[in-house]
């Protein structure tokens, strides 16, 4: 934490748990007999309950959207540079509620935590979620939290397919819609990127078929290499080569295997933080959530279908280097908005960053996610402090 | 507003569903939607403008009309307007096409180059028009395809269009407009209202 709190900064926090014991039916056809899942919230909620926001995080993301855990920490949350006074989802106005999803490995139930049934670890018997699962269990937390209706639920990337969900299984429940960076069903080759993560995973001796805890080891170097692969996938040919180039490590080519241009240092340190920080289990469930998220699939691959039961309004960004998730994915969005006769605003944004976009500050992102946001509070009529 | 979006405004019926293409900062579709609850989308590609749209609550959609209107479906809405974009586009008779595809009406405004004004400009002084109608120079001008009202009248002509209504305008007066005398000479902007031709109604 820097040594004065900035003013846009929602300051230290503190996570939360809720816990359920209400059984939570799958998609997969189990049932999830109770489950824990752990949040934070910025900002108050008014006394109409009217002004709570909901943020649905991404594939390795967690609960820890906005501020400090202690005066310590060197970073923020993931998504604090559009969570704060006067910022994109402005706190002094909006009540913002970010969870853990089930199955992830941040404090929500989930592959490290213990079935009850069994008396040991879920490991990889924790059951694959889906998109429309975790949505079932946020309802839930709304619940719990005296929230009838999100001004707005609002995701980049995974988080953006959840947003989605909420509009379409929840319409009463849902004001307004932010999808980021996100896509209505991944193509063959995002579903490609995640089958070679997973086999990265599973085939590392130290998996031992996602009982690797009884083994007391990590299969650190699958996890290195899934995300090393999804590293790639996060940014674009123009960033990597802006921060990196042919860059060397050292003044001359080596010819052997080492690290010897930068970018393979930077890919090898990223790789090696995750397989210490993350969840084997949880990174193959995640990945799975993303390839079976397809709401057109129920539809004979109409979209709009789909669509039709939402009576939010959305706003859809894309960004133009993102190639993982590509503008033509969130245009294909937008237009079966638009023939669904949804209201529907869409901006693409101009940005180096491929992917990772959605995650940093810009000035374009920041006024169109922000002048949407505004028009929400507005609507609510939400005194501005600022 | 700006005195062609006023009239428009008028044209406009009860409860339509409208695409304002090149919609700015979305002051027409706003006053629409409040007025004559009309709905719909704007399309635009100036950053400001959608931002100004988003603050508004006007629906708009960031798409460049030089790539066409492929992802709108055949009548897919009720009435399509172009205000002061035509110029501006890199082939205005394809875009006629499509707005006559995407709806069976269409409001069209654009800088009538046959202006007195402008004709004593390149008549006397004889450099490309400048004026409020038309603020650049010929280099830097976004305005690619000046036209007059009566190329746009026999554009629509040999497409077949019917023109339901018409009218010019003197920037300076806003209640200034008429279906006037010699629109061609006196109209500083000319507005159409556009449908359908026969072929393409039974087509």
């Amino acid at each position: 934490m820097p040594e004065t709190l900035p003013a846009d900064s929602v300051g230290l926090v503190t996570p939360q748990q809720a816990r359920f014991d209400e059984p939570l039916p799958l998609a997969c056809g189990k049932t999830l007999p109770a489950y824990e899942l752990v949040y934070e919230t910025y900002g108050e909620l008014n006394a109409e309950r009217s002004n709570a926001v909901l943020v649905c995080h991404a594939l390795s993301g967690h609960h820890h959207a906005a501020g400090y855990h202690s005066p310590d920490d060197r970073k923020p949350g993931w998504w604090d540079a559009h969570i704060g006074p006067g910022k994109a989802i402005d706190t002094d106005r909006f009540f913002v509620v970010s969870l853990n999803n089930l199955g992830g490995c941040h404090g929500s139930t989930g592959p490290c935590h213990i079935n009850p049934e069994t008396g040991r670890l879920w490991g990889p018997e924790f059951p694959v979620m889906t998109v429309g699962d975790w949505v079932d269990s946020q309802v839930r937390l709304a619940d719990r939290l005296g929230i009838a209706r999100f001004a707005a639920v609002v995701g980049g990337s995974l988080g953006g397919m959840q947003v989605l969900q909420w509009a379409m299984r929840y319409p009463e429940r849902i004001a307004n819609a932010v999808v980021i960076a996100a896509t209505p069903r991944l193509t063959a080759q995002n579903i490609a990127f995640n089958e070679v993560a997973r086999q990265a995973i599973r085939s590392d001796p130290d998996f031992h078929g996602g009982w690797y805890a009884a083994h007391d080891t990590v299969p650190k170097r699958g996890l290195k290499l899934a995300r090393m692969v999804g590293h790639i996938t996060y940014l674009s040919e123009h960033s990597m080569g802006a921060k990196f180039g042919r860059d060397l490590r050292s003044d001359e080519l080596n010819f052997g295997y080492d690290v010897e241009f930068q970018v393979e240092s930077y890919l090898r340190y990223q790789g090696d933080a995750f397989s210490t920080a993350f969840d084997a289990n949880t990174y193959l469930l995640m990945t799975k959530a993303l390839d079976y998220f397809d709401p057109a699939a129920d539809h004979q691959g109409d979209l709009a279908a789909a669509l039709a039961p939402a009576s939010c309004r959305f706003l859809v960004v894309s960004f133009s280097t993102d190639w993982r998730f590509t503008p033509e994915r969130s245009r294909e969005l937008v237009d079966a908005l638009m023939r669904a006769r949804k209201p529907v605003s869409y901006a693409a944004i101009d940005s180096p960053h491929g992917h990772d976009a959605f995650l940093l500050p810009d000035a374009r992102y920041g006024a169109v996610f922000g002048g949407f946001m505004h028009r929400v509070a507005r609507d609510l009529g939400l005194e501005e402090r600022h | 507003m700006r005195p062609d979006l006023t009239l428009i405004h008028h044209w406009v019926p009860e409860g339509a569903q409208v695409l304002d293409l090149a919609c700015g900062d979305g002051t027409l579709l706003d006053a629409l939607a409040r007025d004559k609850g009309v709905t719909g989308y704007g399309l635009e590609i100036d950053p400001d403008g959608i931002t100004a749209c988003l603050e508004r609550g006007v629906n708009v959609i960031e798409q460049d009309l030089d790539q066409g209107l492929a992802n709108f479906d055949d009548d897919a809405c009720d009435l399509v307007i172009m205000t002061q974009a035509l110029q501006a586009l890199r082939r205005p008779d394809r875009m006629l096409d499509e707005m006559l595809r995407v709806a069976s009406e269409a409001i069209i405004t654009f800088p009538n180059f046959a202006y007195w004004r402008h004709r004593l400009y390149l008549g006397f002084k004889g450099f490309m028009p400048v004026s409020r109608s038309l603020p650049y120079a010929w280099y830097d001008t976004p305005n690619i395809h000046q036209s007059t009202f009566n190329d746009f009248e026999r554009l629509c002509t040999d497409k077949g269009l019917v023109i339901t209504d018409r009218a010019v305008g003197r920037g300076d007066h806003e209640s200034h407009w008429s279906s006037r005398l010699w629109p061609n000479l006196f109209g500083e902007i000319a507005i159409f209202r556009v449908g359908r031709g026969e072929a393409r109604r039974h087509g």
